[in-house]
C-alpha cells in the first residue's frame, strides 16, 4: 500500500472539521439561529461572538454551525441521487453494449450528452424557479446534474473491465449481465467512484451556495451560508466579517473537498499508481 | 501674471467652473416597463415621465398639495358637480403640435373609453359630460360632489396627451413637459433633454439621464464614484450613515404614501377569524421591524393612512405587543397550540426582512410562518391576482389608497358593508370638516378589525450631492419632477 498523500492528511482533516461543526449543531449551537436581538446588531468578533453578529443580531458563528449543516446536507442527497441513479445506468449501458445490442447504450449516453449540454447551475435555477424555491427542490436539481457524471464514469470503466479474463470467464459460467455488473465491475469500479464522488461533492456545495445567493435555495429562517454571502452585500463596507467568514467556510469547505478528491485518487486509481511506478522504473 | 495664468489653465481643464453643471444623471433601482403613465400601473413609469414630459391640468407637488398645471385656474360650482377649467395658452407639445381644450377632452376620454388600458380608470368615471367652452375653456361635470376628483386628475393617469402622438406615447412619449424624450437604451437608461419651447419658463437642466441599478451594492458604488448625481430613493436604509458622514452628499429622508403592511387574506381560515387577526396585531412589535428592517428610518403606522396628511389620526397605540393578550386572543379563537401559515414576500429589502422579523415575532404565539420568497411576477399573479396566499409584506404606495378596503374583490378579501358604507359617504361628500371625519372613522375601523397588521410607513431615501438643489423630499406620489431642480455654482 502506498503511503497516505499529504493533500489527502490535510483534505480529510478540513473535511472532518465541517463534518463535526454541522453535526455538532444538531444539538448545539453557541446562539439560537433563530433568536433575533436587533440591539445586539453588528458586533464585531470579539470572545462572547467568535465571528461576530449579522444585522438580526444573530451569531455568525452558530449560523455558519447551521448553514453547513445544510450545505452538507444538501450536497450529500444530491450527489446521492446522482450515484443511485447514474451508476445503475452507466453499467446498464455498458452491459448492453458488451452483449450486442447497443441501441439502448446509445439511448442513454446521448441523453446523457443532452443533460451535460445544459449548463447545470442555469438549468438547476429554472428547475427551483418553476418548482418554488426550497432546499428540496435544490436538491433535486442538483441531482440531476449529478446523474450523467457518475452514469458517464461507470459506463467507461465498466466497458474497459469487460475484456478481462475474469469477466470472460463469470460470462462463460454462466452469470447474467446484472450479477456480472454488480458482482464484478461495480466493486472493481468503486474506488473510481469514492474520488468522483468526493469531487462532485465539492461542486455541489457550490452549487447550492450559488442557489441560495440567489435565493433559490433554502428559504429563511434556515441559515444558509450563499443566502448569508447575499444578504451582506450591502453591509460590507461597515461590518466585513458578515462576508469574510461564511465565505471563508464556503471556501475552506470546497477546497478540502477537492484536497481529499486529489490525495483519494493518488492513493486509489490503479491507474495514477501504475503510472508512478513506471515513472520510478524510467 | 501668475494669477492669470491659473486662470486660464483652469478654464480649460475644468470649464464647469464658469459654468454651473447642467447635466444631471438620476439613479433608480426599477426600470419602467414602457412610458405612457396613462396605459400602466406601475409607478415606475411615473418616476421617470411625470412633471418631466407630460403635465396634467393640476400637478401634485413634494408635499401632497395641489397646483396649478396645464389649468392655471379652476371654478368650482356650489353643488361642487362642475368644474370649469381655464388653460394655459400657446402650449405646445414635443412634436411641435398646439395644446388646447380639445386635447384635454381627448385624454380623458381616451382615458375613460371601454378598450381604455388606463390602470385608474376610477378616475374618470364620475365624468359624466365635458363641455369644450372655448379653445382655452373646458367644463366637467360629474355625477355628484366628488371630494377627490381634483387630486385624482393631478395622478400621472389623468396626465394630457396629444390626439396625434398618444398612440406612440409607449415608447416615444410626447407630452407638453419641460423635458424631451431623447432615447431609451433597454436595461441601461433613459435620455431626456430639455424642451426649449416650455410654456412654464426656462429650466436650469440641460440633459437628464435615468439610469436603472438594481443591486444596491452597484448603486452604492456608483454614488461613491461620482457616476450618478442623485439617487432620489435609494434601496439600502443600512449604507445611509455612510453617505451622511462623507461631505460630497446629502442624505434627506422623507416620506411616502406607502404604508407597509401585513397584507392578510382575510377569507381563508384561520385568519377570516378577527379574534386570530387581533391576537396577530397583539403579537407584532413594530419598533423591533423599524429598527431591525428599516435601520431605524421609517414611522409607525396604525391604520391604512400616511403619517403627513391632515386627516390622518394615530391608532398605533391601539394595538401595541402584549404577547399575554395575544395568546389569550388566539385561545379564544379555538387555535391555543398555534398554527402554520404562508408568508410569501416580494423582492425589495424592506419585505424580506421584514418577513424574517415578522416571522419571528409570530413564533412567540405559536403562529408558523413559512416565508416563501417571490419574484414579482410570481408575487403578482399569485398574491395579488388569484389570491392564493395567508400572508405577505407588501408597501401600497398609492395616495389616498384607503378606499381599497371598500372593494370585497381586493386580495384583502375584506368584505365589510359598514366600511364600504363610509367610503360611499366619502365619495358623496361635498364638505371637508365631514370629508376629514369620515375618512378618519375609516381609518379607526379597518384598524379595529386588524384587517392587515400595519407596520410603517415606508421611508424616501434621498441621497444625492450636496450642491444639488429642488429635489423632491417627499414621495407624496412616485415622482421625480425635476423643472425647478438645478445644481449651486460651484464655490
Amino acid at each position: 500500500m502506498t503511503k497516505f498523500p499529504i493533500s489527502l492528511w490535510v483534505g480529510l482533516l478540513m473535511t472532518i472539521l465541517f463534518v463535526m461543526a454541522a453535526a455538532v449543531s444538531f444539538f448545539w449551537t453557541p446562539y439560537d439561529v433563530r433568536e433575533l436581538d436587533i440591539a445586539s446588531r453588528f458586533i464585531a468578533p470579539s470572545f462572547s461572538h467568535l465571528f461576530g453578529t449579522d444585522h438580526f443580531g444573530r451569531d455568525i458563528f452558530s449560523m455558519i454551525m447551521v448553514g453547513a449543516r445544510n450545505a452538507i446536507g444538501v450536497s450529500l442527497l444530491a450527489v446521492g441521487i446522482g450515484i443511485m441513479i447514474g451508476v445503475p445506468l452507466g453499467l446498464w449501458a455498458a452491459a448492453t453494449r458488451t452483449y450486442g445490442g447497443g441501441f439502448i447504450d446509445e439511448i442513454l449516453m446521448r441523453t446523457n450528452d443532452l443533460i451535460f449540454a445544459f449548463p447545470s447551475l442555469l438549468m438547476a435555477i429554472l428547475i427551483t424557479a418553476v418548482f418554488g424555491p426550497s432546499a428540496i427542490n435544490a436538491i433535486i436539481a442538483i441531482g440531476i446534474f449529478n446523474i450523467p457524471v457518475f452514469a458517464r464514469i461507470s459506463r467507461g470503466a465498466a466497458l474497459s473491465l469487460s475484456s478481462k479474463e475474469y469477466i470472460m470467464a463469470a460470462r462463460v459460467s454462466g452469470k447474467g449481465m446484472v450479477r456480472i455488473s454488480y458482482e464484478h465491475i461495480l466493486p472493481n469500479i468503486l474506488n473510481l467512484l469514492i474520488v468522483q464522488a468526493t469531487i462532485q461533492f465539492s461542486i455541489a456545495i457550490i452549487a447550492e451556495a450559488s442557489l441560495s445567493y440567489v435565493g433559490l435555495g433554502s428559504q429563511p429562517p434556515d441559515p444558509s451560508l450563499g443566502r448569508m454571502l447575499n444578504e451582506a452585500q450591502t453591509m460590507i463596507f461597515f461590518a466585513p466579517w458578515l462576508v469574510y467568514f461564511p465565505g471563508g467556510a464556503i471556501i475552506s469547505m470546497v477546497v478540502g473537498l477537492n484536497l481529499m478528491g486529489d490525495g483519494l485518487r493518488d492513493l486509489l486509481d490503479p491507474k495514477t499508481n501504475k503510472a508512478k511506478e513506471e515513472d520510478v522504473v524510467a | 501674471m501668475i494669477r492669470l495664468i491659473i486662470i486660464i489653465l483652469s478654464v480649460i481643464f475644468y470649464p464647469n467652473l464658469l459654468s454651473a453643471q447642467n447635466k444631471i444623471t438620476i439613479g433608480l433601482q426599477m426600470e419602467p416597463p414602457n412610458l405612457d403613465p396613462t396605459a400602466g400601473a406601475a409607478s415606475d413609469i411615473d418616476e421617470v415621465v411625470y412633471g418631466n414630459i407630460f403635465e396634467g391640468l393640476v400637478r401634485i407637488d413634494q408635499y401632497g398639495k395641489i397646483q396649478s398645471g396645464l389649468a392655471l385656474s379652476w371654478d368650482i360650482s356650489k353643488d361642487g358637480r362642475s368644474y370649469v377649467f381655464h388653460l394655459a395658452e400657446g402650449v405646445k407639445f414635443h412634436d411641435g403640435t398646439d395644446f388646447d381644450a380639445y386635447d384635454v377632452k381627448f385624454s380623458f376620454n381616451r382615458a375613460r373609453a371601454k378598450n381604455s388600458t388606463n390602470a385608474k380608470k376610477y378616475i374618470f368615471k364620475p365624468i359624466v359630460m365635458i363641455d369644450v367652452f372655448d379653445s382655452f375653456t373646458i367644463m366637467i361635470t360629474l355625477d355628484h360632489a366628488r371630494s377627490d376628483f381634483l387630486f385624482n386628475i393631478g395622478l400621472g393617469d389623468a396626465v394630457i396627451v396629444g390626439e396625434e402622438s398618444a398612440a406612440n406615447n409607449v415608447y416615444n412619449p410626447v407630452g407638453t413637459g419641460p423635458f424631451k424624450f431623447k432615447r431609451w437604451i433597454r436595461g441601461e437608461r433613459i435620455e431626456l433633454i430639455a424642451n426649449d419651447q416650455y410654456w412654464g419658463g426656462a429650466v436650469w437642466l440641460e440633459r437628464v439621464t435615468f439610469k436603472f441599478i438594481t443591486d444596491p451594492l452597484s448603486a452604492y458604488t456608483a454614488m461613491m464614484a461620482g457616476d450618478i448625481d442623485a439617487f432620489p430613493n435609494y434601496p439600502a436604509p443600512e449604507n445611509l450613515f455612510l453617505f451622511e458622514i462623507d461631505p460630497t452628499f446629502d442624505v434627506i429622508v422623507g416620506l411616502t404614501a406607502g404604508e407597509t403592511i401585513l397584507s392578510t387574506n382575510n377569507k381563508s381560515a384561520p385568519f377570516d377569524n378577527i379574534l386570530v387577526r387581533r391576537a396577530m396585531a397583539y403579537a407584532i412589535n413594530r419598533q423591533e421591524i423599524i429598527d431591525g428592517a428599516m435601520f431605524g428610518n421609517a414611522v409607525p403606522i396604525g391604520s391604512h393612512f400616511a403619517p403627513d396628511h391632515p386627516y390622518y389620526v394615530d391608532l398605533t397605540a391601539l394595538y401595541t405587543q402584549n404577547l399575554t393578550k395575544a395568546r389569550a386572543l388566539l385561545k379564544e379563537a379555538g387555535y391555543e397550540q398555534g398554527f402554520t401559515a404562508s408568508l410569501k414576500l416580494p423582492p425589495p429589502i424592506y419585505a424580506r426582512r421584514t418577513g424574517e422579523l415578522i416571522a419571528y415575532q409570530l413564533a412567540k404565539i405559536g403562529i408558523d410562518l413559512k416565508i416563501e420568497n417571490m419574484e414579482w411576477a410570481q408575487w403578482i399573479d399569485q398574491v395579488l391576482r388569484h389570491k392564493n396566499y395567508d400572508l405577505t409584506i407588501v408597501s401600497h404606495v398609492e395616495p389616498m389608497d384607503i378606499v381599497i378596503y371598500a372593494n370585497p374583490n381586493y386580495y384583502f378579501g375584506y368584505d365589510n358593508k359598514d366600511f364600504q358604507k363610509i367610503i360611499d359617504d366619502i365619495d358623496h361628500s361635498n364638505d371637508k370638516a365631514q370629508t376629514e371625519k369620515l375618512y378618519q372613522e375609516a381609518q379607526r375601523k379597518i384598524a379595529d378589525d386588524a384587517v392587515n397588521g400595519y407596520l410603517f410607513q415606508l421611508g424616501k431615501y434621498g441621497v444625492w450631492k450636496k450642491n444639488l438643489m429642488g429635489m423632491w423630499r417627499n414621495y407624496p406620489i412616485r415622482a421625480n419632477v425635476l423643472r425647478d431642480v438645478y445644481f449651486a455654482e460651484a464655490q
